[in-house]
């Protein structure tokens, strides 16, 4: 009997927990209905904005900008410049950053904007052919698409926003060098990965304009390597340049990371090896000076900030029709008036104007930038 | 005769086959670019390499137990950023106390790695892929979109500068570190103890040692050097970035795994991953040095790793046979 009873009992809390666990459960998923119900509240809302900023004029509704990754000064000040172009001119804008520097992040980002409802996407792409479908998936929707600072493929967008055009940073890269280096002698580039397509194609131009101009014909390219923006291998890399060609007069590191190890590795050897290329005025501003304590006589890099306005003013102009990204189209906003050329891809791209160019003169005003 | 017991003397330890593999590696370099020996490229090489073999001594811990770490770039990021925001800010201008304080935010965070792993019995590969994610988080929050450079790192940077008795001040963190593991991995009761953990963990905990302890300091002692790496690696290139050391996990296990530590815990030795580094260090210094294709320097690195982890493998098996021969005599 007293077993019957214990079994009893036992059995009755068994089923006891079965239905505390059912409970439970039920009201996790109650939670979570209720936090998914939240978040459309939140998309209506955002909906609701856009509609008053049309109603109110100028910038129409919301202008989305998804940047290569979070955490990168230069991403900062492009978005930076994005958000007060688009605010100025009274519209929205979301910054939206993907999770890692990966195309497959980004698709995320743009999926869950296309969900959103937004008026158009600028994206500066981590892979130039991986946004394609979901930036056509997009264009579709009536979402106007272009991109800024690194390029999706022509037929992933409207227009692209060039931060310099290639032959201009080519052009300015190798003037440099060849005025750095006085005319003749040896140089070498120190370039990112292998595969990076921004600085191949600075690298090439370069190539190009030491060949088409007999002005350059004294100057030697010794060898390009690649320190894949890493310190560490770049360091190295720095190094066995010195030590193979004792020669060289001129180091040019078209990447941020490459240009900053090897002005620290030229300065703290003394190194009458001088660099140029492309980097941040905060990062190499140690390094800018005239003499032989710098490394770094002048070096360039674009405005991150005119470069997201841009990216900017161009959203608009598509949304409104005012181009619509075919060549020949122009435009005027506060940075001057564009115009839409053709592209080397065979899209279309507008184009911000000249690398700008970082020397000791105006290095300590620019370093509080970015 | 004479012959087989040379063979047999080469073979009795894998750190010699190690360094001969090392002196084979510099003696063909030195052929190709003489220079590759002398004071200032050593010098060079020790400096440029001192994070992966800082890292290397913590690796070996974690591989001994039987662990891995792949969160150690992660807390390098975050403890080199955070100083590298406190000097811009000038919150801070004591060189020792970044140091100090970088160790301590890289301890803390080994700590709560090893308390996880230990007492919340989750395998170290999954926990320690959440933390890297965690950390590296951390890191991008503490930067905020920012980075520090040399102007902002004051006089911090100028450490890596110094020579003490001709060797660079980054070095010498190196060789104290190796100097206090070497010490305490051969006549220390903790380091008896993880070899113990790691070759048999019941046994150990039969025997009376406390398992979740050892493996939670043994995470300690690993954060604490990624920590101090951070400050290291700030300092040597006097640049503070929130994704620095991205994949830097892989080298350091690589380096390890080299010097003959066993990826399944109790087999390995202090100067087994000082080899293992060294080796990783010569072949990524030599690569561009020897004129190797800048597109096939990866695939050369890798070839090379595998084929002195194989080396590797092939001598602890005869040093094993050996081993049974004696027993059966």
């Amino acid at each position: 009997m007293k077993k019957k009873l214990l079994s009893g009992l036992l059995c009755a809390a068994m089923v006891g927990t079965l239905f505390v666990g059912c409970g439970s459960s039920a009201d996790t998923g109650a939670t979570e209905d209720a936090g998914a119900s939240t978040e459309s509240t939140d998309t209506a809302s955002t909906d609701a904005e856009a509609t008053t900023d049309s109603a109110a004029g100028g910038a129409t509704g919301t202008y989305a900008l998804v940047p290569k990754s979070a955490g990168n000064p230069f991403n900062e000040k492009e978005a930076d410049g994005f958000t007060e172009a688009i605010e100025a001119m009274g519209g929205t804008a979301v910054v939206q950053y993907p999770e890692s520097a990966t195309a497959d992040a980004q698709i995320t980002v743009i999926e869950s904007l296309i969900s959103q409802g937004v008026d158009s996407i600028c994206v500066a792409a981590n892979d130039e052919n991986a946004l394609q479908s979901v930036l056509e998936e997009a264009m579709d929707a009536g979402i106007k698409v272009c991109s800024v600072d690194s390029s999706v493929n022509k037929d992933s967008r409207a227009v692209h926003c060039n931060q310099a055009g290639v032959d201009e940073i080519g052009l300015a890269l190798i003037d440099a060098v060849y005025d750095i280096s006085g005319g003749e002698g040896q140089f070498a580039i120190l370039s990112a990965t292998s595969q990076a397509t921004n600085q191949n194609a600075w690298i090439d131009s370069m190539k190009s304009y030491m060949e088409s101009d007999s002005k350059y014909a004294n100057l030697e390219l010794v060898e390009v390597a690649y320190g894949d923006d890493e310190s560490q291998k770049s360091t190295d890399q720095t190094q066995a340049l010195l030590q193979k060609y004792p020669d060289l007069k001129v180091i040019c590191s078209p990447t941020t990371v490459g240009i900053a190890a090897a002005a620290k590795v030229l300065q703290d050897q003394g190194s009458s090896v001088k660099l140029t290329g492309l980097g941040l005025p905060s990062e190499m501003a140690a390094y800018i000076g005239d003499g032989d304590d710098f490394s770094c006589p002048y070096m360039f890099l674009w405005n991150p900030i005119d470069l997201g306005a841009l990216g900017a003013y161009t959203s608009v102009a598509l949304v409104n029709g005012e181009i619509t990204g075919a060549e020949g189209d122009t435009f005027t906003c506060e940075l001057g008036d564009y115009t839409v050329v053709s592209a080397a891809d065979g899209g279309t791209e507008i184009i911000l104007g000249a690398p700008f160019k970082f020397d000791p003169s105006n290095i300590d005003e620019w370093k509080e930038v970015y | 005769m004479e012959n087989k017991s040379l063979l047999k003397k080469l073979t009795a330890s894998r750190e010699v086959s190690l360094l001969i593999v090392l002196v084979v590696l510099c003696a063909l370099i030195s052929i190709k670019t003489p220079t590759f020996l002398g004071w200032s490229n050593v010098s060079e090489i020790l400096k440029n390499n001192s994070t992966t073999m800082i890292m290397a001594l913590g690796m070996l811990l974690v591989l001994l137990i039987g662990g891995i770490d792949i969160s150690i770039g992660s807390t390098l990021a975050l403890s080199g950023m955070t100083i590298g925001i406190l000097y811009k800010y000038n919150h801070m201008s004591s060189t020792f106390l970044g140091f100090l304080l970088a160790t301590v935010i890289g301890i803390a965070c080994g700590a709560i790695i090893g308390v996880i792993i230990s007492y919340g019995k989750v395998s170290p590969i999954i926990c320690t892929l959440g933390t890297m994610y965690v950390y590296r988080g951390f890191a991008y929050l503490v930067a905020n979109d920012e980075w520090a450079g040399a102007d902002a790192l004051g006089t911090f940077k100028d450490f890596a500068l110094k020579s003490f008795l001709g060797i660079n001040s980054a070095v010498w963190i190196t060789i104290i570190c190796y100097v206090i593991f070497f010490i305490m991995m051969k006549w220390t009761k903790f380091g008896r103890n993880i070899y113990a953990v790691g070759s048999n963990e019941e046994a150990a905990e039969i025997s009376g040692i406390n398992v979740k302890l050892v493996k939670t300091l043994v995470y300690t002692i690993m954060g604490g050097l990624s920590g101090l790496t951070g400050a290291v690696m700030t300092c040597v290139y006097a640049s503070a970035q929130p994704n620095m050391a991205t994949g830097k996990e892989m080298d350091v296990i690589a380096a390890c795994v080299i010097g003959g530590v066993s990826m399944t815990g109790g087999r390995g030795s202090v100067g087994g991953a000082l080899i293992g580094a060294l080796i990783l260090s010569v072949i990524s210094k030599a690569l561009p040095l020897v004129g190797i294709d800048a597109l096939a320097q990866n695939t050369v690195k890798g070839v090379i790793i595998i084929a002195v982890i194989i080396l590797n493998v092939v001598t602890q098996r005869m040093m094993d046979k050996a081993a049974l021969e004696k027993r059966e005599m």
